[in-house]
């Protein structure tokens, strides 16, 4: 395998600025100096291990958790974890957590008047298989309101944590999905100018994932960063 | 074939919920060989308020300056409380090789996630005392005025214990990096 020397950076306008005023909260928390550029080292090219005795057998099931059915839209939420080259990301964890069909978090913070499921937490996770495949089941999650700027509603999301190979492929995001009306309106998803990558945050609906009289099924593929390739390297390749 | 990395989106304020199962604040159990480190700090916003939402992640090499090691993952999380404090204990780690190929001085990587970022914010945790850190690559292009925000300081009359703060914003800004 070639050495790996560093990460790509990204293309611009499809990675969010951290000062983003629509999103209010950013205003206190983003830097306000200019940042460093890190070169990557075996610190950035490297990072944590995860296996399967860090996971419970129901870990991927969020419909499973419980003693009972949680209330809601049972679905199905696959996909594959690529890097930018489009390689599979084998055996990496992939975290989720995400409101309940009423669109509420059981969470201390969490005041929308909406019901919470005792059979639902919300949490799931799982390990990629050797091809970089993952799957969840899953609640179809509510959409809820947030105090951002006046009639403020999220969108229906489920959070997404990756950690892939190495430091630099860290990767915290959400799925959206396809068609909901409150796309055009919410900041977080309207964070970067590029009209594709935003797009690429929609989840799409799944026949092939989707099984008959039980779920529904819903496609995500992730991208995490890829090598930084020299154009040798790529043609050795091929 | 080239593909686009995913848009990063924020943890948000109900990140507790996914990602505190896999908490890890004492990295190193006694049969880890090194260095007892133990280091806590406090995220502080730009009106000088704890973020009491924070998670904040660590990787680091073990006492040998080796990554991923059996019996050592090498990383951490820690969520703040309603101080805004975290903490880890750990094993001082040891030098790994820098961009340039020389060692760089021991140090920690960090990856820090809120609500009100739309993408982590990266930097390091180096140590106090250490004369590794004049040589250091990566501290060598942070503005002198600014390096001492990525030194931990060593907490009053405690062993080994060492303090580090985040400031978001301010006067004593933290040093981020574009990782």
């Amino acid at each position: 395998m070639a050495q790996i020397t560093g990460y790509r950076r990204p293309m611009p306008g499809t990675q969010p600025d951290y000062l983003f005023p629509r999103y209010a909260s950013t205003v206190k928390r983003a830097p306000t100096q200019p940042l460093v550029l890190l070169p990557h080292s075996l610190t950035e090219l490297s990072g944590p291990v995860f296996g399967r005795d860090d996971l419970k057998p129901t870990d991927h099931d969020l419909t499973r958790q419980h003693a009972g059915e949680p209330i809601g839209e049972r679905i199905i939420v696959s996909g594959r974890v690529l890097d930018e080259n489009g390689r599979p990301v084998p055996h990496t964890l992939v975290e989720i957590w995400q409101a309940n069909s009423a669109g509420r978090y059981p969470h201390r913070i969490d005041q929308h008047d909406a019901p919470t499921d005792p059979n639902f937490t919300g949490a799931g996770r799982c390990l990629t298989d050797a091809r970089g495949h993952y799957r969840f089941v899953t609640i179809k999650p509510g959409e809820y309101p947030w105090r951002n700027h006046y009639n403020a509603w999220r969108p229906a999301h489920i959070h997404f944590s990756l950690f892939g190979p190495a430091f630099a492929t860290r990767l915290v995001t959400q799925m959206y999905f396809p068609g909901d009306p409150l796309l055009p309106f919410d900041p977080m998803f309207n964070c970067v100018p590029d009209e594709r990558a935003r797009q690429r945050l929609v989840s799409n609906f799944d026949w092939e994932s989707t099984i008959p009289e039980i779920a529904l099924g819903y496609r995500f593929d992730i991208v995490l960063r890829g090598p930084d390739e020299t154009p040798m390297e790529r043609k050795r390749r091929r | 074939m080239s593909l686009q990395a995913t848009t990063s989106q924020t943890v948000g304020p109900f990140l507790h919920i996914g990602l505190t199962w896999l908490i890890c604040e004492n990295l190193a159990p006694a049969r880890v060989k090194g260095e007892r480190v133990s280091i806590t700090g406090r995220v502080i916003d730009g009106d000088g308020k704890p973020v009491n939402d924070a998670l904040v992640e660590i990787w680091q090499a073990n006492a040998a300056g080796k990554y991923g090691q059996k019996g050592f993952r090498g990383f951490g999380r820690s969520a703040t409380d309603d101080q805004g404090a975290f903490r880890f204990q750990t094993i001082k780690p040891g030098r790994v090789p820098g961009p340039d190929g020389r060692l760089q001085a021991p140090h920690l990587a960090v990856n820090i996630f809120m609500r009100g970022l739309l993408k982590q914010l990266v930097t390091r945790i180096y140590f106090p005392g250490e004369a590794a850190n004049a040589q250091d690559a990566v501290l060598a292009r942070v503005p002198q005025a600014r390096r001492g925000t990525l030194i931990a300081k060593k907490a009053a009359a405690k062993n080994g214990a060492l303090e580090w703060n985040v400031s978001l914003q301010g006067r004593d800004e933290t040093v981020f990096f574009d990782c």
